[in-house]
């Protein structure tokens, strides 16, 4: 278990450098000057300004320094909006992300496995196809125009919601709505499949010819086992969650992280896009090695040190 | 339709039968090893069990139906896609224009399906990259195996944990949104799914009997992994393709939103629906007709797949 | 058994809160701030919508996080507009972009129009309560041109007017008691310019010409909290929730408080256009326009204008939006050929089809709401240098040709910046150019920063352009193209254009400026064409009828400070 554990850090670490090499390569291949504007720029201002970002220096050196504020957490200084550190906005934003997010990856969890579970009980009836609908549904409608008619139809036609902000606890049910509809979708069927695999199973078979009751038989057995895939899924749900929070707080106007990454690209705010990129791929690495080791624990697989091939 | 069939097959030889149609079997003791019925490979299997299952041959048939219009649809009417019409901008769906005009009075059904080549070559070369380099990469892991098997495998799991979408959106912003370039990105990551299953299936498949007959008859690796081991995870495959496809339809049409969407006088459905959204009150036929035509996709490619993952797996038909 | 079944439970929320918290225990301290910032917001946006009416509140969007409220740093618009209504100037502008007193109560030029004297007003203060004086100004001026500051203005060249400006920021000299800004007494500024500079009075008004606060001295993030930020305009901003919005209220310091109506300014910071008009018909909103472009999708305008009619305005905007020829590349060297295509476009159709927002076909550069000698410079100058017509077009097409020794136009690319407007435009344009020229015209956007690159390098052959004034003077249009010129990116050199706008900037009688000016001008479009103007810009606006004195002057700046609810 331990060096399963240790393990995965070094991989963590691993791909960590990897991203951030990939980042930096990335923006010193982008072309044209990043402080070139419509109105000419005298030379003079402009050498200034390169010197202040460190991008009169070599290659490497640039490079070397990078990493080495990477590594005190320090992320560079935005190139568009003035005087102002890249955690800096991580700081003053990412707070109204992670509420939104959390809100979601619990909606998307509940629901989702709700709608699998009561499908799966009621394979092949009314329920299941409903359930399925929705589902499938959930994957197939853009979130972009999911959000927005969300927007016109509960914020402006019915006005039951504010169109913008997450200031009041109603503020979060459109958001979330729109944010968790793709999850929620994947969860449920994953349970639902899981369930039909669990409930199929001759253990199962088993333990009803034993006579034990079906509530017992649920608990004992189906639900541990139809569940637990769930928790693989955390990592993925967390990447679609921010890949989500991109479209969505632009929307619903949340001056979350995701809206700030958007415009950053709008701006080509390249040491903000680095920044951003680099605390994301954060969280989400995080997020795989923590589904890593709680799979671990959970598994009892894994702590034999044996691991499931081409486990994901 | 194939279970209409049946039925007035049945019907019919039920009202058919009288005794003349009853002959005296005569049985040749030779024959009597030899199997009546032609075999049914694994795959008639398959698509037997898949042309059962009715959400999947719907699934089948729409997606059928949208790549033949994606092909023919912008010829079907007389407008091109691209010819601006200043008189005649943001017309609502008429006899004319089926699915109404732009912005700049183009004709929306040619453009809708014009949008669909674009989007489905996205989604198709970005799959079938994925497939090339995840078969060939976890062939090689799986089947030579070993300390070499085992670093590959190891570099796989770095890529893998570089978030994709993250690359994806840095890589066009590097290097302007083409078509090219949003494919790739998708590329970037996407292989390494596919060659994990691959590695899987052959590392399982490897030491299999036939697999050691063939060996011992002399086949060469090259022969035994492309003749024996492949043909096998096929199933799997494929199933991962049906997955990939819609992944990248959607991936660039969230790129679109982000403003990285494909850059051309033909918009994908992305690019289009990212134009309609904005006048979504006024024109709702403008995100309309491409938002339905990226749903039906999703829902088409969804239930397909999943017949198609129950067709392979027998052990869920029971 | 039972246990187990907990423990997965357990381990499955413990995984989903761990797996949020652990990523962000570096931020949760901080958590909380975004909340208390924005709670006071709270009650502005659960108002219902006739309560409103009553409070003297005024709510805009802004689009973006303004990228700087230190006026030093700034140079967008986004910023500018917070700025001129926290900041105050030596001078102002009125709603016709006229020059009004703003902290200096009168000024003396003197007579070769080079030395300005200001005397600043005693009552003026900072929203501290500290008197702003004339050492304030001196010291703002100075630190923009610092070549040592940790952080570059950009736009510091708009202080080159200042002797020796240039020459301190460029190291030249070092001494900065050499720039020309001085101040005699605490209410005495005495600036001393390089040339005589009839608009400088306008530049004063401009942003990079506020004064700053002593405390910037030791604190270069000044300008990005609220509880630092010491301004001496009409509104203070209270709350800066980054990101999502800004609230400004009264400075109660401010010289002329009694005019100042409203007691809550929100700027948020919105960029889907949806959820921009959906806040605007919900009552979230008060207003959308400048400074954000593309508030309102410019297709909805027509469809306004019927079922808004009393909200909804169109202001023609000082700016003008136009193609640039490389003049340098053949066969666009040759001015019957950049004729033959100015003349072939129909600007008509592509404002009233296209851009629908009130522009206005242009055959000049310089925009109305220019203003020269006290008064617009379109009305005292025709601006209609050419006439479009494809028959002419045709016959210079051909006669140009002949002259370059082709025999037609090569296929060319018309290079435009990323964005829907210019697309559109381009579209039409090469259209037009088809059908009447039977000219064959690809289309290429290119990302912002590349573009301007290609523009400057003339690695293009037609190539979209836009010129948004630096100040109210034609002059911020006419010296664009001289040779040597920063902002010269078509590879235009006229003899006569140049001296033209050489002479005009030493001149100090103001009308015969007027007219070596007009006299620029007709060389650079009528005569040789080196651009081809395609419209004057102008832009919609919708207010809520019960909002009054809130208004875009000609150059774009939105003004409510001085707005009231009626």
């Amino acid at each position: 278990m331990l060096r399963y554990m240790l393990n995965k850090f070094v991989f963590f670490f691993l791909a960590m450098f990897v991203l951030s090499s990939i980042t930096f390569i990335l923006m010193k291949a982008i072309p044209g000057d990043p402080f070139i504007s419509e109105k000419a720029v005298p030379p003079d201002v402009k050498a200034r300004l390169l010197a202040q970002y460190g991008l009169d220096k070599p290659l490497f050196i640039q490079y070397t320094t990078y990493l080495t504020n990477l590594l005190s957490g320090d992320l560079g200084i935005s190139m568009k909006l003035a005087n102002r550190a890249v955690v800096d906005f991580i700081r003053d934003s990412f707070p109204l992300s992670l509420r939104l997010g959390i809100a979601a990856i619990f909606t998307s969890v509940i629901i989702g496995v709700t709608l699998g579970m009561t499908a799966a009980f009621r394979h092949r009836k009314l329920m299941d196809s409903t359930a399925m609908i929705i589902a499938v549904l959930g994957v197939s409608v853009p979130s972009f125009v999911m959000a927005a008619v969300l927007q016109w139809l509960f914020a402006v036609r019915i006005p039951m919601f504010n169109v913008v902000g997450l200031v009041q606890a109603k503020d979060y049910v459109l958001p979330t709505l729109a944010l968790s509809a793709m999850p929620i979708a994947y969860i449920a069927r994953l349970t639902r499949s899981n369930m039909l695999e669990v409930l199929h199973s001759d253990y199962i078979k088993t333990a009803r010819a034993k006579g034990l009751n079906s509530w017992t038989i649920m608990r004992r057995h189906v639900l541990r086992n139809g569940i637990l895939p769930v928790v693989t899924f955390l990592g993925p749900l967390t990447a679609n969650v921010i890949t989500g929070s991109f479209i969505i707080e632009q929307i619903f106007g949340i001056g979350g992280l995701g809206k700030i990454y958007v415009q950053s690209i709008g701006n080509r705010d390249y040491s903000l896009i680095m920044g951003i990129t680099i605390f994301y791929g954060l969280i989400l690495m995080t997020a795989r090695l923590l589904t890593d080791i709680a799979y671990g624990f959970i598994d009892p697989r894994i702590k034999l040190g044996k691991r499931k091939e081409g486990s994901a | 339709m194939t279970l209409h069939n049946q039925n007035t097959a049945a019907a019919e030889l039920e009202l058919a039968l009288t005794t003349e149609h009853f002959q005296k079997a005569v049985v040749d003791h030779h024959d009597a090893e030899a199997i009546e019925r032609a075999s049914t490979s694994a795959w008639k299997d398959v698509w037997y069990r898949l042309s059962r299952n009715w959400t999947a041959m719907t699934g089948l048939c729409i997606l059928t139906a949208l790549i033949v219009m994606a092909i023919i649809g912008p010829w079907l009417t007389p407008y091109d896609f691209s010819k601006n019409d200043l008189m005649s901008t943001s017309l609502a769906p008429s006899e004319k224009h089926w699915f109404g005009t732009d912005d700049l009075g183009r004709d929306m059904f040619a453009r809708t399906w014009m949008g669909a080549r674009i989007s489905l070559i996205v989604g198709f070369a970005a799959a079938f990259i994925n497939l090339i380099i995840g078969v060939i990469y976890g062939g090689i892991m799986g089947y030579v195996g070993g300390r070499i098997g085992d670093i590959m495998n190891k570099i796989s799991e770095i890529i893998y944990s570089i978030p994709d979408l993250l690359v994806a959106i840095l890589l066009v912003v590097v290097f302007e949104p083409s078509l090219l370039t949003i494919i790739l990105a998708f590329c970037l990551t996407g292989w390494i799914n596919m060659s994990w299953i691959v590695r899987g299936q052959i590392i399982q498949l490897k030491n299999q009997e036939y697999v050691l007959a063939s060996r011992s008859l002399g086949a060469s690796g090259m022969r035994i992994l492309f003749r024996h081991l492949l043909p096998n995870t096929l199933g799997p495959i494929i199933v991962m393709l049906t997955m990939a496809v819609p992944a990248a339809i959607f991936g660039e049409a969230v790129l679109s939103f982000l403003g990285l969407g494909v850059q051309l006088p033909a918009a994908s459905w992305g690019t289009m629906i990212n134009d309609g959204t904005k006048v979504m009150l006024l024109y709702p036929w403008r995100m309309l007709f491409p938002a339905i035509m990226i749903s039906l996709t999703m829902l088409a490619f969804n239930m397909f797949g999943d017949g198609l993952r129950d067709a392979l797996d027998p052990k869920l038909k029971k | 058994m039972k246990r187990r079944t907990m423990f997965v439970l357990l381990v499955l929320m413990l995984s989903v809160s761990t797996l949020l918290s652990a990523c962000t225990s570096s931020t949760t301290p901080e958590a909380n701030k975004p909340t208390e910032t924005q709670k006071p917001n709270n009650e502005t946006k659960t108002d219902p919508p006739t309560e409103t009416a009553a409070k003297q509140e005024f709510r805009f969007n802004i689009g973006t996080e303004p990228p700087s409220l230190d006026p030093g740093l700034a140079q967008d618009v986004t910023s500018s507009t917070i700025l001129s209504a926290t900041f105050e100037g030596l001078t102002s502008t009125d709603q016709n972009s006229k020059v009004i007193p703003g902290v200096a109560e009168k000024w003396d030029i003197s007579p070769d129009g080079k030395k300005y004297t200001f005397t600043l007003r005693q009552n003026a203060k900072w929203s501290n309560g500290d008197p702003v004086t004339a050492h304030d100004f001196e010291y703002a001026w100075k630190r923009v041109l610092d070549p040592n500051l940790p952080q570059t203005s950009p736009y510091n060249y708009q202080l080159y007017y200042i002797k020796n400006g240039e020459a301190y920021f460029t190291k030249k000299i070092t001494d900065p008691n050499q720039i020309g800004v001085k101040a005699t007494g605490d209410y005495t500024l005495e600036v001393e310019l390089e040339n005589p500079t009839p608009y400088f009075l306008d530049l004063t008004a401009f942003a990079t010409y506020f004064p700053i606060h002593k405390s910037a001295k030791d604190n270069p993030a000044w300008a990005n909290e609220a509880n630092t930020l010491i301004s001496n305009g009409p509104l203070k901003v209270s709350s800066w929730a980054h990101s999502s919005q800004l609230e400004l209220v009264p400075n109660e310091h401010y010289h002329k408080r009694d005019e100042i109506k409203l007691t809550k300014v929100t700027a948020v910071m919105i960029e889907d256009t949806n959820a921009i008009l959906n806040m605007y018909e919900t009552n979230a909103l008060d207003y959308i326009g400048p400074p954000t472009n593309g508030g309102i999708p410019s297709e909805q305008i027509p469809i306004l204008q019927q079922t808004k009619k009393d909200e909804i305005a169109i202001k023609p905007l000082a700016a003008s939006y136009y193609y640039l020829f490389n003049n340098k590349q053949k066969p666009f060297d040759n001015k019957k050929v950049r004729k033959a295509l100015a003349l072939a476009i129909n600007r008509q159709l592509i404002t009233e089809k296209i851009t629908l927002s009130g522009q206005q076909p242009a055959f000049g550069i310089v925009p109305p709401g220019i203003n020269i000698v006290n008064d617009e410079y379109r009305n005292q100058v025709d601006g209609n240098y050419f006439k479009e017509d494809i028959a002419e077009a045709q016959k210079l097409l051909a006669e140009g040709l002949k002259e370059s020794g082709l025999d037609k136009v090569p296929a060319f690319t018309l290079i435009y910046n990323t964005n829907d407007l210019h697309k559109k435009v381009a579209q039409a344009v090469a259209d037009m150019w088809k059908q009447n020229l039977n000219i064959d015209v690809k289309l290429q956007n290119i990302e912002w920063t590349v573009f301007l690159d290609q523009r400057s390098a003339l690695d293009y052959s037609v190539a979209r352009a836009g010129w948004n004034p630096d100040y109210n003077d034609p002059m911020t249009f006419l010296d664009l193209y001289t040779t040597g010129s920063g902002n010269n990116d078509i590879g235009f050199s006229n003899k006569k254009y140049d001296d033209l706008v050489k002479a005009a900037k030493k001149e100090v009688d103001l009308v015969k400026r007027r007219d070596l000016l007009a006299s620029a001008e007709k060389i650079l479009i009528e005569e040789e064409m080196a651009i081809l103007p395609i419209y004057y810009n102008a832009t919609a606006q919708l207010l809520k009828p019960n909002i009054k004195n809130v208004y875009v002057d000609p150059l774009a700046n939105f003004h409510f400070a001085r707005g009231y609810v009626e």
